[in-house]
């Protein structure tokens, strides 16, 4: 079964193409990272899923119809997250026992324990990270089945976001648990993720498995006639120095004579977002 | 059971995995009838993928060193010698056209290569 389904999502903005022609599909038990430039429309999508948004086209979560989803069943996370500085932790989880029918007191506490965090203390005196790791211990503690995270890794330090990946791999231990998951940080993506789906001006210009990705295309460096040689749809993107390119192209077609060395997710989003930017720059021309 | 993944050697995980688990399988060290972890633990412990341990997994089955029960999980297969045969005659011919090659680099002659290939059976018994 998919945990997320997808089709033929579109929002519009007026004159402004905010979300257009989404297709996306997230088979439960695996987790997906969305990576974009800022302003691609990772947040709008994350919102439309959420059903917090306008939208058109047909978006399925947990098997059902968006409007018709059992919200318990979603943890959610986003930075922009907030609660009154002067509510204690344990006051915030009152007012979580509310909202939510399925909370795990036990699960909670577990969190808080692991986390540092006494539940006297007030929501002001929590440090960035700290806040970050409450906000992650609510969308956990309540027996959820998809965990969206719209930037996690934002603010925290290299220690505290090998916590969060760790979360997120116990997490997904069970079969039942899904994870789509929003970062800057690619190479913490590439760590963790199953899938990878790629967002550009409100499109998704590339998804699939993390694997079929870094086996698919492979850094090439060679000489300018040599490079010049690989059909232009093979070429993902390039850089060029007086004395040869390098460029990411698919590994049956590169180069003559190349160094090839094996792509990271990393590299893979900095070429094509350069190129998508060259393109951009030679049609202004 | 020991995986060692190496992020950095250009070698797919996969294959790593598949590699690592088949030699244990060979050598002895996992036994017939061994139950295996499940991939999805194995991937979460590992911090990969599940669809590479899972590739893993369906190539060792697709080669015969394991077996899946359903609902209980993947096991080591009983040991089938021919196999075993067969996969070490493959290393022996690439070791040998790796030496050969290493040999003609060095101007070797047949001669030579036949002493060195003697001296070591000797050294065996």
């Amino acid at each position: 079964m998919n945990a997320i389904e997808v089709k033929n999502l579109n929002r519009r903005l007026g004159d402004f193409f905010e979300l257009t022609d989404i297709d996306l599909t997230l088979p439960k038990g695996y987790i997906m990272g969305l990576i974009g430039r800022n302003g691609a429309g990772k947040s709008s999508l994350i919102k439309a899923i959420l059903n917090v948004m306008d939208f058109k086209g047909q978006i399925n979560v947990l098997g059902k119809d968006v409007d018709l989803v059992d919200k318990n069943k979603i943890g959610f996370y986003s930075s922009e997250f907030t609660f009154p500085e002067y509510l204690s932790v344990k006051k915030i989880e009152n007012l979580m026992k509310n909202i939510y029918s399925y909370w795990d007191s036990d699960m909670f506490d577990a969190y808080m324990k692991q986390f540092d965090i006494e539940k006297n203390q007030r929501y002001g005196s929590l440090s960035k990270g700290m806040k970050t790791k409450l906000a992650l211990a609510i969308a956990l503690s309540h027996n959820a089945e998809l965990l969206i995270l719209d930037e996690p890794a934002e603010g925290l330090d290299p220690v505290a976001r090998d916590e969060l990946n760790e979360i997120i791999f116990d997490f997904t231990r069970s079969e039942n648990h899904t994870v789509l998951i929003s970062s800057h940080i690619v190479s913490d993506l590439e760590k963790i993720c199953d899938y990878i789906a790629v967002m550009r001006d409100g499109r998704i210009v590339m998804c699939d498995e993390k694997d079929a990705i870094c086996e698919k295309y492979v850094i090439a460096q060679a000489s300018v006639e040599d490079f010049n040689a690989v059909p232009y749809e093979y070429i993902i993107g390039k850089k060029e120095t007086p004395y040869g390119i390098k460029g990411i192209v698919v590994r049956e077609y590169a180069p003559d004579n190349a160094v090839i060395t094996e792509v990271t997710l990393e590299d893979m989003f900095v070429y094509m977002e350069k190129e998508a930017q060259a393109e951009d720059e030679s049609y202004a021309d | 059971m020991t995986v060692l993944i190496d992020n950095k050697s250009g070698v797919a995980i996969y294959e790593q995995i598949y590699t690592q688990i088949k030699n244990q399988i060979i050598s002895g060290s996992l036994t017939e009838d061994e139950p295996l972890p499940s991939i999805r633990n194995l991937a979460k412990d590992l911090r990969i993928s599940v669809i590479t341990t899972k590739r893993a997994y369906d190539e060792l089955e697709k080669d015969g060193f394991i077996y899946t029960l359903p609902a209980k999980g993947c096991f080591v297969c009983p040991k089938n010698t021919e196999l075993i045969k067969e996969e070490n005659l493959r290393m022996i011919e690439d070791h040998f056209t790796k030496s050969v090659q290493l040999a003609v680099q060095s101007g070797l002659t047949r001669g030579e290569l036949i002493e060195i290939f003697n001296f070591a059976l000797e050294e065996m018994k």
